[in-house]
């Protein structure tokens, strides 16, 4: 499991990079822009990249236990849809419709995780499946726009903890910082994070140690759908509407921030607060495009490309360090 | 597990001979096929030039899995080459734009290849780069615009006709017959089997898997070019955006529809070509039935489950003790 060297400074080198990526992005674009380096900006990053930084929590568990989450995106959107349905058109309390759809999307997940057990089938065609059907389920409810009128969602826009230079701590920003939070402490201080880590290392071992890993995988693909369902939630107060299709390609930019946040797609390895810096840097990569405004959009999956392949290099380059030098320390050991 | 000779495919061929009956109960004119200006039109045909991309790509996609590979990146390439033809048609002879694009096709597919053998990165990490930065690229190709061509040679490709057959249709079984005589004409089938099956097996054999790995994403990056040309040519312009949106998924499908195992080994070209062939016909029952295409995704997710509890290992092992026990 401890791939990427012995002590915890090398073991946390990959998070360090990311990091000192993103402090450098945000030095560069301050020095582009004067008016940059605001509160203001750093609360508005928070808040634009929300609803993607709670998917990647959700997603960075997946990843971290060698699976993958493809439904992700499919789940924002058919969350969205379904609560602009309730809230306008059944006349379900919106807070009754959050708690309806947290559970569908957990039970969701659920049954997606039991499948991919059950069945011992890939995790990647399973949730492709899953991908297919939800959206197919949101495009089915409604083809159109429907746009979200009730009192909680203006009432809940314009709650937000004010901070000087007119910056805004909105409520989407503090349900991803708390979603970050508590994803920390299950991932790195429970016995359930352990098992996850421990899966990624290899689920013969896990299984012989005593850990019952069908019900962790089952736990690790509902938490995933639940985040992605709160995370919709989050989408449809960002936009006041309902769209099935909203949040394409989402689960692409997620599993984007959960590699350049330094964990290894291969499992067994990974941190939360690396994916949330992964999100801020695909934030920075967008917020410097519009600050620019002459650079055309397209420029920022250039960058996200070129910046996975920067971090998937390096992440090959510990591995086959740290592999050289357990070989050598073996062969010293003689 | 053994090496199996291929199975027959009677299931795909079934599943296929049942959706085109539902298709004709739906619509009884769906078996209708008429010669006009020498060219056959009819709902079948319709069924078979739309299912002509997505079935190119297949057969490229087929051996990437077949060596426990997957390549996500075949849509995006499909917007590049698209957008590279599309840009060049009007100012180019067509030898020089078909050139432009299968090359930059297959320099896509070489660099996923390069990636995997060279580098050792896991194949849908590796092709994920290329999926994410592809339709950026195509987008910088064409200025964020949607290019549109006048060129007939190039619109050919996709709207013409050869023999009275769209020609998409005969690209396709041109590039079928093509790989069929490259692949089990000689052993480098055998030996793409065998690195799917176990790789390092396969290596300390003598197979030059890695030569082979990267042999293989090229021609899948070429397949890919191959239907982003036809895709440009059938609207005579190249959409970045929407180019190819969404086929990798579709050319994944159509394998495992046909029979490929996800975990390597065993393939069949003419099965993922069926496989391609039944998903179209689903999307053409949808649209004939007059139900919203929106239920299309649904019943794509319905097959897609079917096919994999069929293919799962357990209830493999559960129908084999229940009716194999006489063996």
């Amino acid at each position: 499991m401890n791939v990427a060297g012995r002590n915890s400074v090398s073991r946390l080198l990959p998070v360090a990079a990311t990091s000192a990526v993103f402090l450098i992005g945000f030095l560069i674009c301050s020095l582009t822009f004067p008016n940059f380096a605001s509160l203001r900006v750093v609360m508005n990053l928070l808040t634009d990249n929300a609803f993607l930084g709670i998917v990647a929590v959700g997603m960075t568990f997946v990843i971290i236990s060698g699976g993958i989450d493809l439904s992700v995106g499919s789940v924002i959107g058919f969350t969205t849809v379904f609560l602009a349905i309730a809230i306008e058109q059944w006349g379900v309390p919106p807070l009754m419709a959050f708690a309806l759809i947290l559970v569908i999307s957990a039970l969701f997940g659920a049954a997606m995780g039991a499948a991919i057990e059950y069945f011992e089938l890939p995790p990647f065609i399973v949730t492709l499946a899953g991908m297919f059907l939800a959206r197919g389920a949101s495009f089915l409810m409604s083809t159109e726009s429907i746009p979200i009128t009730a009192d909680l969602y203006s009432h809940l826009a314009e709650q937000a903890i004010r901070l000087p230079g007119g910056a805004r701590l909105t409520v989407p920003a503090m349900a991803m910082l708390a979603v970050v939070a508590g994803g920390m402490v299950l991932l790195h201080l429970t016995r359930f994070g352990a098992n996850i880590y421990a899966l990624g290392g290899s689920r013969v071992s896990t299984a012989l140690m005593g850990v019952n890993v069908t019900r962790t995988t089952v736990a690790i693909y509902t938490l995933s759908s639940a985040l992605a369902g709160l995370s919709g939630i989050v989408f449809s107060l960002y936009t006041s509407s309902g769209y099935s299709l909203s949040a394409v390609g989402v689960e692409l930019d997620a599993i984007a921030a959960v590699v350049i946040g330094g964990t290894l797609l291969s499992g067994g390895y990974g941190f939360v607060f690396g994916t949330f810096v992964g999100v801020l840097i695909q934030g920075l990569i967008q917020t410097y495009i519009s600050f620019d405004g002459s650079l055309s959009s397209w420029w920022a999956k250039i960058a996200t490309g070129l910046l996975l392949f920067a971090f998937i290099g390096f992440q090959q380059a510990t591995l086959g360090l740290a592999r050289r030098s357990r070989r050598l320390a073996a062969a010293g050991a003689h | 597990m053994p090496l199996r000779l291929p199975r027959i495919g009677t299931s795909q061929i079934v599943a296929l001979a049942a959706i085109l009956a539902i298709n004709w109960v739906v619509s009884p004119q769906f078996f209708d096929i008429r010669l006009q200006d020498g060219r056959l039109f009819g709902s079948l045909i319709d069924v078979l030039n739309r299912g002509a991309p997505v079935a190119i790509l297949s057969l490229g996609m087929v051996l990437v899995i077949a060596m426990r590979g997957i390549d996500l990146s075949v849509g995006a390439v499909m917007a590049i080459c698209g957008a590279i033809a599309a840009s060049l048609a009007d100012t180019h002879s067509l030898p020089v734009v078909l050139a432009a694009a299968l090359g930059a096709g297959l320099a896509c597919g070489l660099w996923n290849g390069f990636l995997v053998a060279v580098l050792g990165i896991q194949p849908i990490v590796a092709t994920l780069i290329l999926m994410v930065a592809g339709r950026g690229i195509a987008q910088l190709i064409t200025e964020g615009r949607i290019v549109t061509f006048s060129s007939p040679e190039l619109a050919f490709i996709g709207g013409g006709s050869v023999l009275g057959l769209p020609t998409p249709v005969v690209i396709t079984l041109a590039l079928l017959g093509l790989t069929l005589l490259i692949v089990r004409g000689s052993a480098l089938g055998l030996m793409i089997e065998a690195t799917g099956g176990n790789a390092r097996a396969a290596a300390l054999a003598g197979i030059g898997t890695r030569l082979i790995t990267l042999a293989v994403y090229g021609w899948c990056g070429l397949c890919a070019a191959i239907a982003g040309i036809i895709a440009a040519a059938d609207i005579l312009g190249a959409d970045a955006n929407n180019a190819g949106l969404w086929l990798e998924l579709d050319a994944i499908l159509a394998v495992v529809i046909g029979g490929t195992s996800l975990f390597g080994g065993r393939f069949s070209l003419v099965l993922a070509v069926v496989g391609a062939l039944i998903i179209q016909a689903m999307n053409t029952g949808i649209l004939l039935s007059g139900f919203p295409p929106e239920t299309n995704l649904v019943v794509k997710a319905v097959v897609v489950l079917a096919v994999l509890l069929a293919q799962s290992p357990r209830l493999k092992g559960l129908g084999s003790s229940l009716f194999g026990r006489g063996k």
